[in-house]
């Protein structure tokens, strides 16, 4: 495993904790290759009073490389969020950056709830979950949409 | 052209058949003696025909030799170093002329946005910043290497290194990696990837830029066989597809579409075999009846097999000849009232209720796509055959007095077959699409004099070898692979033509 890897998340973990987002919670970290975060619906927007679970999944390329993000559990009723938790967010794919970082990605996908004036399901939902794979990344996304 | 590159005519085209010209007004065909001599053939002979286009065959060698040929070009006439004019010629994805006129305009923003900076001074170099942080890896060390791009966004050495392996290595990447700082478009020039990378990765990053030297050029296509590394250079524009098929042979044999790199589709235009292949895979299951290798014979309903390619069909049991795509008796076949490639329209203007036209226009893409998978799965039968009869032949040879050249006639007739089969099942996809006009009829009889040669030569090639017959079926053979030839040239030389006199209407948008 290389060294940044390493002493890029234990800097981003140790960040997180010391200092975390309000709304955003570590509840599992017991080793670099996945992460478990709380999400809450922030108050005021359609998800206030709910409360969901990310999943981080880093490779040994993190962060040059994104990490594969899904909910997990109660998966969000959202038109970017599939039933199975795969997420269509640009920065999780083709835009995702080195600078980037878990703090940086909840916070994408707070705001990317928060903006939702909509409670539904992707259209295609049905289709995608019978034939994505079990990792979002194999997916090829098209971002149509980016104001929802 | 370079030594490396292979020209058509002297790596395929037999000697014997009409020549070809090749296109001298080309940047980087050099004259040289062939070329020159060629005219001369050409001169002679008939001019190109109308379902030909003229290609090149390019080999690795002879792309990079073209791409630095271009670089030196370009770096003589604006008068700026090598690195700096191949950066500007992948920005203009190898437009030369556009490129140059540009430059001429405004070399300052041309510059900019290919973020290439020909300012020395400021050529990127690695330097130590006290009190630096790496937003990456979070480092801080005194002594840390670091850089910025034009953008101006830093990040130490080891993070560059990282990330550009990364991209070239795992991702495949080269003429577009972006800045590492998020929504940053500025291109990661190639001194820096020099200054970063180790030298196994550099050299896999140059492989990679040649590679998009063939991916950018809209007149160079890579062969898509498998393990093939040729390159077709070939100078039909994408705009002309709809009136011409482009249809090229790589050395390695293999025959494709320049226009979409899909195997041979003559003579359906690319948009038409798009569409038929995406209606094929919507209807998978309507169709799938249709691709059994077993039928029942229409008279004691006794179950037959098909083992070889020819479809003309005699039941083991009662002895009723039939045709296995129509199942109509075989004497209908062999006459000039031959009917089995038409679909009668007048099923479906009958139809009046919805139901009705459903059905007929079901029955409709079943009669064209029965036909169309018919002649795929023939030519593989044609093939099995072929392979069995050649080890036949192989044992005949030891013990008759027969040569190793004098049993070729059979492997000539069989690719002569099989091109046949591709070129009739395309010949179904077109008609699909095709509007009835008085223009229809005259492709339907190509279509018919070509099918009817074809399922000749294919019942002469399954009739049992005998070493004694030899000499005759070799003569049988000879003529109905000129003839079964032939007629494929009058097939597509008709439907070239039509295509580029407009001729032809479809049911279908083709320009969309
Ligand atoms: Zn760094
Ligand atoms: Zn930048
Ligand atoms: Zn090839
Ligand atoms: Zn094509
Ligand atoms: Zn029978
Ligand atoms: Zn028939």
């Amino acid at each position: 495993m290389s060294a940044l890897f390493t002493k890029r998340l234990s800097k981003e973990l140790v960040d997180l904790k010391i200092n975390p987002p309000v709304g955003i919670e570590v509840t599992e970290a017991d080793t670099f290759k996945s992460w478990k975060l709380t999400l809450d619906g922030v108050d005021g927007t359609l998800y206030a009073g709910e409360r969901f679970t990310l999943e981080f999944r880093f490779s040994p390329n993190y962060p040059m490389e994104s990490p594969e993000v899904v909910f997990t559990g109660n998966i969000p009723i959202h038109p970017h969020i599939y039933s199975n938790g795969h997420i269509c967010l640009n920065v999780l794919y083709n835009q995702w950056s080195p600078v980037l970082s878990v703090r940086s990605v909840c916070l994408s996908i707070q705001s990317m709830l928060s903006s939702c004036t909509c409670k539904e399901p992707p259209p295609d939902n049905n289709h995608y979950v019978k034939t994505a794979k079990a990792s979002p990344k194999q997916t090829q996304w098209s971002f149509h949409d980016d104001s929802v | 052209m370079s030594d490396e590159d292979l020209t058509f005519e002297d790596s395929y085209r037999d000697s014997d058949e009409d020549v070809e010209d090749v296109e001298d007004e080309d940047d980087y065909v050099d004259d040289d003696d062939t070329d020159l001599n060629f005219t001369d053939v050409v001169a002679e002979k008939d001019r190109k025909k109308n379902y030909e286009v003229d290609f090149i065959v390019h080999s690795i060698e002879g792309i990079v030799k073209n791409q630095d040929d271009e670089v030196t070009h370009v770096s003589n006439i604006l008068g700026i170093q090598k690195q700096h004019a191949a950066t500007l010629l992948r920005h203009f994805r190898w437009n030369k002329e556009r490129l140059i006129e540009r430059y001429m305009e405004d070399s300052t923003e041309v510059l900019n946005k290919a973020g290439v900076i020909t300012d020395n001074a400021r050529t990127p170099k690695f330097i130590k910043i006290p009190g630096f942080i790496c937003d990456i890896c979070c480092d801080d060390d005194e002594d840390l290497d670091t850089l910025a791009l034009s953008c101006g966004h830093r990040f130490c050495k080891n993070c560059y290194e990282h990330y550009l392996t990364q991209k070239i290595k795992e991702e495949g990447e080269s003429r577009r990696i972006l800045c590492m700082a998020s929504k940053c478009n500025v291109i990661v020039d190639e001194k820096t990837v020099e200054l970063a990378v180790n030298k196994d990765i550099h050299e896999r990053y140059r492989t990679l830029l040649n590679r998009t030297y063939v991916d950018d050029n809209e007149y160079l296509r890579w062969c898509p066989a498998p393990s093939c590394e040729y390159a077709i250079e070939c100078h039909v524009p994408q705009t002309s597809l709809t009136s011409i098929v482009p249809t090229v042979e790589c050395v390695c044999t293999h025959r494709f579409c320049f226009g979409c790199g899909f195997p041979d589709h003559q003579p359906s235009i690319c948009v038409l075999v798009k569409k038929w292949i995406k209606k094929c895979e919507d209807d998978s299951e309507t169709a799938n009846w249709i691709s059994a290798h077993t039928k029942e014979c229409g008279k004691c309903h006794s179950t037959i097999e098909k083992n070889g390619g020819c479809n003309h069909m005699t039941c083991r049991k009662c002895k009723y000849e039939f045709c296995w795509v129509c199942m109509g008796p075989w004497s209908e076949h062999g006459t000039s009232w031959y009917n089995c490639n038409r679909y009668d329209e007048k099923t479906s203007i009958d139809a009046r209720d919805q139901q009705a036209k459903s059905r007929a226009s079901l029955e409709r893409y079943l009669h064209y796509y029965n036909r169309f998978a018919n002649h795929e799965q023939s030519a593989k039968l044609d093939r099995e055959l072929y392979n069995k009869t050649e080890k036949k032949m192989e044992e005949m040879q030891q013990t008759s007095d027969l040569s190793w050249i004098e049993v070729q006639f059979l492997k000539k007739a069989v690719d002569i077959l099989v091109q046949c089969r591709m070129t009739l099942k395309w010949t179904y996809a077109f008609a699909f699409y095709l509007a009835r006009n008085n223009q229809t009829d005259i492709f339907e009889d190509n279509q018919r004099d070509l099918e009817m040669a074809v399922e000749q030569l294919s019942e002469l090639l399954e009739k049992p070898i005998e070493a004694e017959k030899i000499a005759e079926l070799k003569q049988q053979v000879l003529d109905k692979t000129v003839y079964v030839g032939s007629r494929r040239e009058v097939l597509l030389e008709d439907t070239a033509k039509g295509l580029l006199e407009s001729r032809w209407e479809f049911q279908v948008d083709i320009k969309s």
